[in-house]
């Protein structure tokens, strides 16, 4: 993900000479050798041979496209050399000093997912629905953008958002009970929204206007959100399901034309109004944080409060501002549960999303795009599950569900590295 | 760190308890003031510095946040109490019916939450009026130990944030000790499966800790990653006959923990508690010496204060951090083993941790990174535990409510100044200032 960046991380050493110095390191190449070195025992250890179904087109479809049915073996055998060759190249790349491009690394993820569904399906008299597999992990990762989404806002401007699973919890609570009582699943976005930037404003509360320590303040109002929203669950929301939390749901909306392209059409364009807005909500993120005047003050107050405030930007209000932002765009996220998923709320439902959303902001590097990129893996995972529950799985599927956080381990490790939060993130400004 | 910010700082930290002449403070001002700024601070001391300002607060703010509350609860338990709400119905008809429904509903709860954790004031025998308080302490024992755990890692300057992975290994390899091993008499096969859960723990986060040391990947994704990796793992081997799985059933439910293998009671048979308690005591003390007493305490400090400066002076920034994720890990682990151990001796699934690894970092900031304060921390929500289910048993109060509590206690006791607006305190900054104005005032005129 990095590869891009030149010499963001590390310090290169500048002579006075016009030499160029080019900091390469052995760690992508190792963790793709890992990676390569694992698939491969996974092949030779539990051998899977027969015939995997790949379904890519569903009954009802404009273009019908046939089942196409790889045998699993020689698949996922091609898949490891195309691996190999990857990590080969990147080697190749490392030894002359240059930096692993970006297009290996996703030609290596390609071919690795590849060879593993075909891998994992081999044998099953079920089909593998491609699109099931990419338009579950768009939907799963509604939460997770969002999330990720409200978390670099809020850091960018200099307060982590630990609470960013508060404003998940609370809003899917807000959402379930405005749009149960009005029957209208749009007003229990508006709700939602407003329920993120309520938790927001308790943030701002204290982290920005008592300068608590804001990892206090995260950690605490997430414990404090669970427990209003599960007290009051119990207490209201049980006793009164049928007016209070049997909540309306938006439904798929199809783009003409757009939902007929084969795969990519239902798995991005036959969805419900939420992912619309979250494809929306990601280039709007990134170009107001980068090309807008809002946006630079924001990054200055989150990189230098002092400065900031020297050339007469008002730090707090700026943050506070932030930080109502960042719940609000959370608060979407939150809504995913009750008015997408769900048509009820449930106990703690959002059981630890907002933390993965946590790990993709600081997987994105505090980037809008990247953290939401880094938002969709984690779908993925999520979703992963339920498509090998219909395939059947070889090996025990509990080690199929690790895979996806595994990977996230060693391309954090390989391929991310160190990552640099912005400069005054989690320090409160105290003006004189 | 008397670093700028602290000085002007809104907690009462700076609280001289002998005061200097005013010349010396004043010159101490002035150092303060254009002494070395502290390069920008970047995530990891940002939690070790402010943690004292849960710390540092005074009783009487304490007190008021406790107050505060209770007073929240008590308004959330008013507002969905059946007997309120029909009283409330005729409120202007006959008004004392409401308050005596409030009394009730309210006084009621808080006095159940009391009865499950001090003292049953209605018992008729000692050992049942003091048990609820053994209870406390049996609630508190993991919470304590994982609570250090974190407390550590913070000061470390490293978020802790994957208790639960290290509780999971650490549950299911003492576990595996005490179901796999067999034949080997008490104490020993009990400090064999202690062992065993403390180094899976250990090992746990200490992979977090070379991954931070070695290739700079952020400990709070890779903490919550594990945490992930280690919840199908375990459910895997709860899963799997032959490894965690009961002989002859299929549950994802492991057997019962064997007698050689359990933690001892400590007051007898009739009470819950076990000798876990004191080793969570004896976790207290040690982490105490760990981090006051020994050199690589200092090394752990000083990376958590200030990694750069703590390489400039020779500290081997990357050894402390694998080294403070391994002790960590050991004490989140040694909660696990006490769960597996003591706790639930029946057999255990997934959920063994209870949450105890999120609750943890509650506890340490609450006991501000602190042994001491952990451990009174501990105990206070191992208190709410205890007290929150007599009071859903018995009050119908769901005990979720207790989060809400223990929470706003947190919040409100890291914001003084909020406590001091809210019951007008004094502020202890203001009161005790002539001197301070003076200096503020010089320091303005030199600056003008």
């Amino acid at each position: 993900m990095s590869a891009d960046h030149k010499t963001t991380q590390l310090d290169v050493p500048l002579s006075e000479t016009t030499r160029t110095v080019t900091v390469v390191t052995w760690k992508a190449a190792s963790v793709l050798l890992a990676v390569t070195v694992l698939y491969a025992l996974l092949l030779v250890a539990v051998p899977h041979s027969g015939d995997t179904r790949f379904l890519l087109s569903h009954r009802g479809d404009f273009f019908q496209i046939p089942v196409i049915v790889l045998p699993a073996g020689p698949v996922g055998w091609v898949c490891g050399a195309v691996m190999l060759a990857a990590t080969a190249f990147a080697a190749v790349r490392t030894a002359r000093r240059t930096r692993t491009p970006l297009w290996l690394v996703v030609l290596f993820a390609l071919a690795a997912l590849t060879g593993f569904l075909a891998w994992a399906g081999a044998g099953s008299p079920r089909d593998l629905s491609v699109v099931g597999l990419l338009g579950g992990a768009v939907l799963w990762s509604v939460p997770f953008v969002y999330g990720a989404l409200g978390g670099v806002i809020g850091e960018r401007a200099g307060v982590v958002n630990i609470a960013i699973e508060a404003q998940l919890l609370g809003a899917a609570f807000t959402a379930a009970i405005v749009s149960s009582i009005t029957n209208s699943a749009v007003a229990g976005l508006v709700a939602a929204v407003f329920a993120g930037a309520l938790v927001s404003l308790v943030l701002g509360l204290f982290a920005i206007t008592y300068h608590v320590n804001q990892v206090i303040v995260g950690v605490v109002l997430n414990v404090l959100v669970v427990g209003l929203t599960s007290f009051l669950y119990s207490q209201v929301l049980v006793p009164g399901a049928e007016t209070l939390n049997s909540t309306t749901r938006f439904s798929s909306i199809p783009i003409p034309v757009l939902s007929d392209i084969p795969v990519l059409g239902p798995v991005l364009f036959d969805q419900p109004l939420l992912i619309y807005l979250m494809f929306i909500a990601v280039p709007t993120v990134w170009y107001a944080l980068n090309r807008t005047r809002w946006g630079l003050r924001l990054r200055a107050v989150g990189e230098h409060p002092k400065a900031a405030d020297t050339v007469g930007i008002d730090v707090v209000r700026t943050r506070y501002n932030a930080v109502l932002v960042a719940g609000a765009v959370a608060g979407l996220g939150g809504a995913f549960y009750t008015t997408v998923y769900l048509s009820q709320f449930g106990e703690n439902m959002t059981g630890g999303a907002g933390y993965i959303a946590l790990a993709a902001v600081i997987f994105g590097k505090w980037d809008p795009v990247r953290a939401a990129f880094a938002g969709l893996l984690f779908g993925f995972a999520s979703n992963l599950q339920n498509v090998l529950s219909v395939v059947g799985s070889p090996v025990p599927s509990q080690f199929m569900l690790m895979v996806p956080y595994v990977v996230t381990l060693l391309a954090v490790a390989g391929l991310v590295g160190r990552s640099r939060p912005p400069a005054a993130s989690g320090e409160p400004y105290i003006k004189g | 760190m008397s670093a700028p910010e602290s000085s002007s700082g809104p907690g009462p930290e700076q609280e001289p308890g002998l005061d200097p002449g005013t010349a010396e403070e004043l010159e101490q001002e002035r150092a303060r003031e254009t002494g070395p700024v502290v390069a920008p601070v970047d995530t990891e001391s940002r939690l070790a510095k402010a943690l004292q300002q849960t710390m540092t607060s005074s009783w009487t703010v304490s007190v008021g946040a406790v107050l505060l509350a209770v007073v929240a609860g008590s308004i959330m338990i008013a507002f969905t109490n059946d007997g309120v709400k029909a009283a409330s119905s005729y409120f202007f008809a006959r008004p004392g019916d409401t308050f005596v429904a409030l009394g009730q509903a309210i006084g009621g709860a808080y006095s159940a939450l009391f009865r499950g954790s001090v003292v049953n004031l209605q018992a008729t025998d000692f050992v049942t009026a003091i048990r609820p308080l053994t209870e406390t302490l049996t609630y508190a024992t993991p919470l304590i130990a994982a609570g250090l755990g974190v407390a550590l890692a913070f000061r470390a300057g490293l978020f802790n944030i994957g208790g639960q992975g290290q509780m999971l290994v650490a549950a299911a390899s003492s576990g595996w000790v005490a179901f796999g091993v067999s034949g080997v008499p008490f104490p020993l096969h009990l400090l064999m499966a202690l062992v065993a859960g403390i180094a899976a723990g250990a090992l746990w986060a200490g992979l977090a800790g070379l991954l931070k040391a070695r290739t700079g990947a952020h400990e709070v994704i890779v903490t919550i990653m594990l945490n992930y990796v280690a919840f199908y793992l375990i459910a895997y081997l709860l899963a799997t006959p032959g490894l965690l799985q009961a002989p002859g059933s299929s549950n994802p439910k492991t057997p019962p923990t064997p007698e050689s293998a359990q933690l001892p009671s400590l007051l007898g048979d009739r009470f819950n508690l076990t000798w876990g308690f004191v080793l969570a005591l004896l976790a207290v003390v040690g982490v105490w010496w760990l981090l006051n007493r020994s050199s690589a305490g200092f090394s752990f400090r000083a990376v958590g204060e200030n990694p750069r400066a703590a390489r400039v002076a020779g500290i081997d920034t990357g050894r402390a951090t694998v080294n403070s994720m391994l002790v960590a890990g050991g004490l989140v682990g040694l909660a696990g083993a006490s769960q597996v151990l003591g706790g639930v001796t029946t057999g255990f699934s997934s959920d063994i941790d209870a949450g105890i690894g999120f609750d943890a970092i509650t506890v340490a900031l609450l006991g501000g990174s602190n042994p001491w304060g952990v451990l009174a921390a501990g105990i206070l929500f191992g208190a709410f535990k205890a007290g929150g289910t007599t009071m859903q048993a018995a009050e119908g109060v769901p005990s979720d409510i207790v989060l809400v509590v223990q929470s706003l206690i947190v919040l409100f006791i890291a914001a003084p100044p909020l406590i001091r607006a809210i019951f007008r305190l004094p502020d202890p900054n203001r009161r005790r200032s002539p001197k301070k104005t003076k200096a503020t005032r010089n320091r303005k005129e030199a600056a003008a």
